[in-house]
């Protein structure tokens, strides 16, 4: 190397060198390494939580309409007094204006299957539609109520009309008789060639061939084609009738006792369906007959059927029926709660954090109540219900699952979050504005009150948000608190009476059997998210507004 | 050096301000004053006397406890929890530790100027406004208008802001800020001004603003600069003090200090042979 090139340099260190070359290159390498381990985990993330939301909407979005059938009612001043609107009796209003639809509908099982696509929920809407218009008795009304459950799941296509009979492991079991070559189809009956041992110790001395175990004989002939199966599901393939064709093959020729005879025995029914059209399938058994299905179908092709915006699932109060259920209840209780918990939480957390922040001695004291602060923002939320438990509800006798409770557990929780995050916001306000607020003869307190305080707001209202929208998706404290009472009417709301909170109707929802509650629960959870999302919105936006504000 | 013997202090501290504000006597008087961080002694017994309408310039090393003594004048080394000082200082013959003299008053009565501008994020009246506002200087709104449009005219910033009153002080240039700072701190009329290194955040030409400020305020304060620029000492102070490691080797005239100083280390520091 000459001294004229950059490689060389006074000091000595060679910097073209391949050593310093590849030095250059693995530093290149491992920069873009780390870049790629980051994009790769927001990657992961972002798609975890792309599928969240994905799944959440395909199963949440069918809850979003409500299917529902139009009834054309009159409204008989007879049945109805102008009085008592509120005390005839609608089952039979309603049932009377759905029947018309269908005149040749008689007798009453069919009725009764009939009035089945309704939901119960039905009278309670046109009495509330009568009690809300007392002016439209003694005129046709037009009134959409909900369809029952299965009818609604059939409509948005979530359930099927019919399901599968067979199981896979059954359909095995048949193919593997198939192969054998013993099913055919015989007079448009699928049969099996099956050979019987008319076994003479099943066939008993008294009474004969009339009287003989044909079905334990069948088996056994059938148990030689499944010599490996231990289950005896394989049974099921032959028809129960297939011991009386048995019998009749024996009647006709008694001689065969003793021996091995080949009979074609018919096939039960699922069965008999998949041999012949390679698909077994039966009425979906959550409807009561295929009738229904009809029934059904012939309101849709008089477009008496619609699926308008389920505004009841915010002004609904809970209820037994999906199709009825809303979360008016859970949205009122949550609001509550919410309210209570800030009112404590965040007078509470501000004024702690400024003492502790802008006046308390550094001391061992304050020392220990900083540590303990910080444990508590990790303490898990259930021991905050217990402890609300033991001490407003025994202690202190206070109504159970009432939201002035629900808000002050909450305030437990959320006064950590909020004493934390105003203290941090107190830490970044510069010194220089204190001392500027000293040096013009302020008082320690006008410095925090006028000048720290607002500077830190923004940081505070953030904290303090923040920890309200987690306070709005706790769940386990409100459950030990018994805010999860079932709230069937809007009627008694106060801070005081049994409530129910967004998360604790998720949870209990999320428990109910009825199929229509999955795509509830999950409505639910997006109304929940979506309360979260317009929370943290808020946050940003107040940051953005009072910053520029300065 | 002027030496005031002991029985001279405790006359001047036992005189009321009123009869003390003859010609002549000192503005502010230290004797003894030591400060304490913690265990650490940040300055040894200083004793100075500022006299009144004049600019005293402070010069020295950094850390030697100019700033620490300029805090101890309006006793913001109160707010330092660890701080402790010792020693005596009186202002108008009044002692600054006299329990009946509130904190609060004396720093409106001594105003402060920081090295880096910090107005608040205000709006330019209400920077000015609010120390008047807070000591109740103003009976009413037209009052507090008038303080704030002659202290913005003092600082020689009036012209510049006076049709924008109501727009931030944080948006002003850092020259503007520093005299919105100086205006905020003459608001509360104060008879003293500390300043922390004033311009050691502005350019020349603000710098040059600055100074020409300080000479007019002379005329009715009495002004305490520090300041690292031993020509801005030359320029704007009559007596110059220089500090060395928590001592204050030597306080006189200004141009004594800068042509004949009677300490080596006041030699050396102006030569720049330290510091
Ligand atoms: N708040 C403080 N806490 C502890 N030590 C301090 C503090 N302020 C200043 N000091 C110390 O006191 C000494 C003097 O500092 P200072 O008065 O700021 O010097 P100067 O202004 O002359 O540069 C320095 O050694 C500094 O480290
Ligand atoms: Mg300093």
């Amino acid at each position: 190397m000459t001294d004229t090139t950059l490689g060389s340099t006074g000091s000595g260190h060679d910097w073209s060198s391949p050593a310093s070359r590849r030095r250059v290159k693995r530093r290149y390498a491992a920069d873009r390494r780390l870049q790629f381990y980051g994009i790769a985990a927001i990657g992961t993330a972002m798609a975890l939580l792309g599928v969240l939301f994905v799944s959440l909407i395909q199963a949440g979005y069918a809850a979003f309409t409500t299917t529902k059938v139009e009834l054309s009612i009159f409204l008989d001043p007879a049945a109805i007094s102008q009085e008592k609107p509120g005390e005839a009796n609608y089952r039979r209003i309603v049932r009377d204006a759905f029947k018309a639809y269908f005149p040749d509908v008689t007798g009453r099982s069919d009725e009764r299957s009939l009035y089945k696509i309704m939901s119960s929920g039905s009278d309670y809407i046109v009495r509330d539609y009568v009690v809300g218009n007392p002016g439209k008795i003694g005129e046709n009304v037009k009134i959409l109520v909900p369809v029952s459950d299965p009818f609604d799941q059939l409509y948005k296509r979530i359930i099927p009309r019919r399901i599968d009979a067979l199981s896979s492991d059954r359909i095995a079991l048949f193919d593997a008789l198939k192969q054998q070559g013993v099913l055919s189809v015989e007079d448009g009956a699928g049969v099996a060639k099956v050979s019987v041992f008319i076994d003479p110790a099943k066939v008993p001395s008294e009474g004969g061939v009339a009287a003989a175990d044909y079905d334990a004989m069948i088996k056994d002939g059938l148990r030689s084609y499944f010599r490996n199966e231990y289950s005896r599901s394989y049974e099921e393939i032959i028809s129960a009738t297939a011991a009386e064709k048995l019998q009749s093959v024996v009647a006709a020729d008694p001689s065969v006792v003793g021996k091995i005879v080949e009979v074609k025995l018919p096939l039960a029914a699922n069965y008999d369906n998949l041999l012949q059209t390679g698909q077994a399938t039966i009425r979906n058994p959550r409807f009561g007959s295929d009738v229904e299905f009809a029934w059904f179908d012939s309101l849709e092709k008089r477009g008496l059927i619609a699926t308008p915006f389920t505004w009841e699932l915010f002004f609904n109060a809970d209820s037994r029926f999906p199709e009825l259920a809303g979360l008016a209840g859970a949205l009122s209780g949550s609001l509550l709660a919410l309210l209570i918990c800030f009112v404590l939480s965040f007078p509470i957390g501000i004024a702690t954090a400024v003492y502790l922040e802008e006046f308390a001695p550094k001391n061992r004291t304050t020392d220990l109540i900083e540590v303990n602060i910080n444990n508590l923002a990790a303490v898990p939320s259930v021991v905050f219900g217990l402890l609300g438990l033991a001490l407003f509800l025994n202690t202190f006798g206070m109504p159970r699952s009432a939201p002035l409770v629900g808000g002050m557990v909450l305030a437990l929780m959320t006064l950590p979050t909020i004493i934390v995050a105003t203290r941090a916001a107190l830490k970044a306000v510069p010194p220089s504005i204190r001392e500027a607020a000293l040096g013009v003869g302020a008082s320690r307190h006008q410095v925090a009150l006028h000048h720290v305080l607002p500077l830190a707001m923004p940081g505070i209202l953030t904290g303090t948000i923040i920890g309200l929208a987690q306070a709005l998706g706790e769940t386990a404290p409100l459950l030990l608190i018994g805010m999860n009472a079932f709230i069937p009417s809007v009627e008694n709301i106060g801070l005081t009476e049994p409530a129910m909170a967004l998360p604790t109707q998720i949870f209990s929802w999320a428990d109910s059997p009825e199929r229509g509650f999955v795509s509830r629960t999950s409505a639910a959870i997006l109304v929940l998210l979506g309360f979260l999302v317009m929370m943290n919105l808020l946050a940003v936006y107040l940051r953005r507004k009072l910053e520029r504000k300065w | 050096m002027q030496q005031l013997d002991a029985g001279s202090v405790q006359v001047l501290t036992s005189l009321k301000s009123s009869t003390a504000q003859t010609i002549g006597e000192p503005k502010i008087v230290a004797r003894d004053v030591s400060v304490y961080y913690g265990e650490k002694q940040a300055l040894f017994d200083v004793d100075v006397n500022v006299p009144r309408n004049s600019v005293m310039a402070f010069i020295g090393p950094s850390g030697c406890g100019k700033s620490t003594f300029l805090r101890c004048i309006n006793r913001m080394n109160d707010t330092i929890p660890i701080a402790r000082v010792e020693g005596k200082i009186a202002i108008d013959g009044q002692d600054i530790d006299d329990p009946e003299l509130d904190v609060v008053e004396l720093r409106a009565r001594v105003g402060m100027v920081f090295q880096k501008p910090n107005p608040f994020p205000k709006s330019i009246y209400e920077n000015v406004a609010y120390g008047p506002r807070i000591h109740g200087l103003a009976r009413n709104k037209a009052d507090l208008d008038r303080i704030v449009e002659t202290s913005l005219q003092r600082a020689g910033l009036l012209k510049e802001v006076k049709d924008r009153l109501q727009e931030p002080g944080t948006g002003l240039s850092g020259g503007q800020q520093q005299r919105l700072c100086i205006a905020r701190a003459i608001a509360t009329s104060p008879d003293i001004i500390l300043m922390d290194e004033p311009c050691s955040a502005l350019d020349p030409i603000a710098t040059a603003r600055v100074e020409e400020l300080i000479d007019e305020l002379r005329q009715t304060l009495t002004i305490i600069i520090v300041t690292h620029s031993m020509q801005q000492a030359a320029r704007v102070s009559q007596r110059t003090a220089f500090f060395h490691l928590g001592v204050l080797v030597e306080e006189d005239e200004t141009s004594t200090i800068f042509t004949n100083p009677s300490d080596q280390r006041t030699q050396d520091y102006i030569t720049g042979r330290f510091g």
